[in-house]
């Protein structure tokens, strides 16, 4: 059974909660004394239906305001799949948390409200979704129960969100789904109600669209980013090493050349080990450690590429889409922390070169400062040559973080050009 | 090539371990003796082979514990050449540090808190390692990989740093530790197929055995010492099982023939209840989890 991660985002109404508790509910992964649990803290804030927001929002604060702040993670499984539902706020002032939730997932969930189509946070949502190089967005148009199942205004904000993903360059692969979340329509079940759609219902489109394609791709080049060195310095294994790491992407073989990021010395994988267990091969997005023919000096933050294929770039001045994550505003010319999943350097933001304004989908140049929430394009120089693909390549090399080197907060998500 | 979605929650949590280990000076697995937990210490195994764990497993002690949970412990610690820790709640009891509770549904569970942050603070443990699960509990599910605690243990769950991708932030000023998760993406299924796949061996209280046992607030605990029973409450024989291993006083059993894994497995694809569902901690009140995390519970 393959795993398959998606997030979903949304404001209070939109159905969004509606939505998951039937998604949970219909393959009966709500228990009982949740449910139970739910509907007394319902009947005790003088909810007159069951309020199935309150599965997903469990923190006191949450409940008490009736938002979503954090991401929720939320599991469940068919028999075909096992499937991780990042919850997501969709509130302007929590992005950042939906940045999280969506960094790594394989698919958005994205509702519109049949009555109200495309609105300000639909776009919002989408734009960094795309961003975040999520592959597959699924458009669910909601309650279309409440526009007498009409194929026309489902058509018609088909269209509407079409335009407005040409305009934002949305680039991931994108599906719609007429549903009402209330009644079942076209989640689980195919509606009677709208014959004339044939697409997939909700829960088909979950259940087989292709996951991740790039891992475990044996045309995609192999990048293992070096984490930890497993040395026992014991007597049963007195000159053991192996560099330890989780493939970002590629298949690696016993026998194939290397080369190390970014001393660029080669050699050749004498073993892959998992365990106890030797392997002849091994492919993204498996934890293994290898064990190399020659003895080079390799640690923490060194990447190992196969010899074949494409390399990554070696720059001290890297160019990223980016959103900034904390209320301290982002300054040029301050010196941050860069950290990538396994490696750290010293980098200073040189030129802002726009500001996304994610309404008007306009790119303010000019702008000397970032703001929490904003999305812009930065220029930053390294304290040292970085390995790196594009983020658009890889999702694991392609992508860093800033931290502040007083509070030590993440105040900043990266996506390689 | 695919990976099967154990595989792939295997290779996340091997992952996670070993970005602890490359991230911190002293980091610790916090081993209650339950399933979560051995897991995570299999999991630590398997990551750092042929090379020993890199950090000590720490048990902090009620003093009620199932005499099988602490012959497993033993064994493992021996068997895996690890270092053990223990942290004594009747210790922080007799030196005054916590006060026991009193009546009937007396329990040590929240007490655990104050020895737990001690305990921390005395080997200057910089990283604890748990078997928390994102699918257990509304709280647990807002949960980072890496959580940060402040100087007082304490967790903020509104205004955690962001994770993204699987780049893990382990920075923190002095005083303040994490909190590190590695099966947080695992659901009860998920850890007792993984069980079952790779015959990890558990504790004999998981399968069906005879216990003297007393039904309070329609959950069945063990009539341990431990327990004060009530003047109306009556001790009987029961054929049950641990779904979940805690305390003695918070551990409630489920009335089951199941023997082996198959049959746990079977149990648990029918059951209708979590599996905390059993366990009286988290019935104190509607955030009752988030309360004792903010302390710096587990």
């Amino acid at each position: 059974m393959e795993l398959l991660r998606f997030t979903t985002a949304g404001s209070v109404d939109d159905g969004k909660s509606t939505l998951i508790g039937r998604l949970l509910y219909d393959s009966k992964s709500i228990f009982e004394d949740q449910l139970e649990a739910v509907k007394q803290a319902s009947v005790s804030r003088g909810n007159e239906e069951v309020n199935l927001a309150l599965l997903t929002d469990g923190l006191r604060a949450e409940r008490e305001q009736g938002i979503t702040i954090d991401v929720a993670y939320r599991y469940f499984a068919t028999p075909k799949r096992k499937f991780i539902i990042a919850d997501t706020p969709g509130h302007v002032q929590y992005t950042r948390n939906m940045v999280t939730g969506a960094s790594t997932a394989d698919l958005a969930l994205i509702i519109v409200d049949a009555r109200n189509g495309v609105v300000e946070q639909t776009v919002r949502h989408s734009c960094i979704a795309s961003l975040l190089g999520i592959p597959y967005i699924a458009v669910c148009i909601n309650k279309m129960d409440l526009v007498e199942f009409d194929m026309a205004r489902f058509e018609e904000i088909k269209r509407q969100y079409l335009a407005m993903a040409e305009n934002m360059e949305i680039r991931s692969q994108l599906f719609f789904i007429p549903i009402s979340a209330k009644n079942g329509d076209n989640v689980v079940q195919q509606s009677s109600n709208m014959p004339w759609y044939e697409g997939h219902t909700l829960m088909h489109l979950l259940e087989t669209v292709p996951i991740d394609h790039k891992c475990g791709d044996i045309n995609e080049p192999v990048r293992l980013p070096v984490q930890y060195v497993i040395r026992p310095i014991s007597d049963r294994f007195p000159d053991y090493r192996a560099y330890a790491g989780r493939l970002a992407s590629g298949v690696l073989r016993v026998g194939d050349q290397v080369v190390v990021y970014p001393s660029g010395m080669s050699s050749t994988v004498k073993a892959i080990m998992q365990a106890e267990q030797s392997l002849e091969v091994a492919y993204a997005p498996q934890s293994v450690s290898v064990l190399l023919s020659d003895d080079i000096d390799i640690s923490r933050g060194d990447i190992i590429v196969s010899a074949q294929g494409p390399r990554p770039c070696v720059e001290q001045t890297i160019s990223m889409t980016c959103c900034w994550l904390n209320p301290e505003p982002m300054q040029l010319g301050k010196r941050y922390i860069l950290k990538t999943a396994t490696d750290e350097r010293i980098a200073i933001v040189k030129n802002i070169d726009y500001r996304l304004d994610i309404n008007s989908m306009q790119k303010e140049a000019g702008v000397t400062e970032l703001a929490m929430n904003d999305i812009a394009h930065v220029t930053l120089r390294i304290s040292s040559p970085l390995p790196f693909d594009s983020y658009r390549q890889n999702r694991t090399t392609g992508s860093l973080i800033l931290i502040d080197p007083a509070s030590f907060e993440t105040i900043c998500a990266g996506m390689v050009d | 090539m695919k990976l099967t979605h154990l595989k792939e929650l295997e290779s996340e949590s091997i992952y996670v371990l070993r970005e602890v280990a490359a991230q911190f000076e002293r980091p610790v697995i916090l081993f209650s003796g339950g399933k979560d937990s051995i897991v995570v210490t299999y999991l630590a195994y398997k990551a750092f082979y042929p090379a020993k764990i890199p950090f000590p497993l720490l048990h902090i002690d009620t003093g009620h514990n199932f005499q099988e949970t602490m012959e497993y412990r033993d064994s493992l610690v021996q068997k895996l050449g690890a270092r053990l820790v223990v942290g004594s709640v009747q210790e922080s009891i007799d030196t005054g540090r916590v006060k026991e509770e009193k009546g009937y549904n007396a329990s040590r569970n929240r007490l655990q808190t104050t020895t737990l942050l001690d305990t921390i603070e005395k080997y200057k443990f910089d990283a604890c390692i748990g078997g928390a699960r994102r699918d257990e509990e509304k709280a647990r599910a807002k949960e980072r990989f890496f959580s940060h605690r402040d100087e007082f243990g304490q967790w903020n769950p509104k205004n955690q740093r962001p994770e993204l991708w699987n780049n893990f932030n382990g920075k923190k000023n002095i005083g303040e530790h994490f909190r590190v998760f590695p099966i947080s993406n695992w659901t009860e299924m998920d850890v007792w197929q993984y069980i079952y796949a790779e015959h990890i061996p558990l504790p004999s209280l998981y399968f069906t055995h005879s216990r003297r046992c007393v039904l309070r607030d329609g959950v069945w605990l063990a009539a341990e010492p431990c327990i004060n029973l009530r003047p109306d409450e009556v001790v009987v024989e029961q054929r049950v099982r641990c779904r979940t291993i805690g305390d003695i006083t918070c551990t409630g059993l489920t009335v089951s023939e199941a023997n082996s894994l198959e049959d746990i497995i079977a149990e648990i694809a029918a059951t209708r209840v979590t599996e905390r569902g059993g366990r009286a901690d988290d019935k104190r009140s509607e955030t009752a989890m988030e309360d004792r995390k903010k302390e710096g519970y587990f």
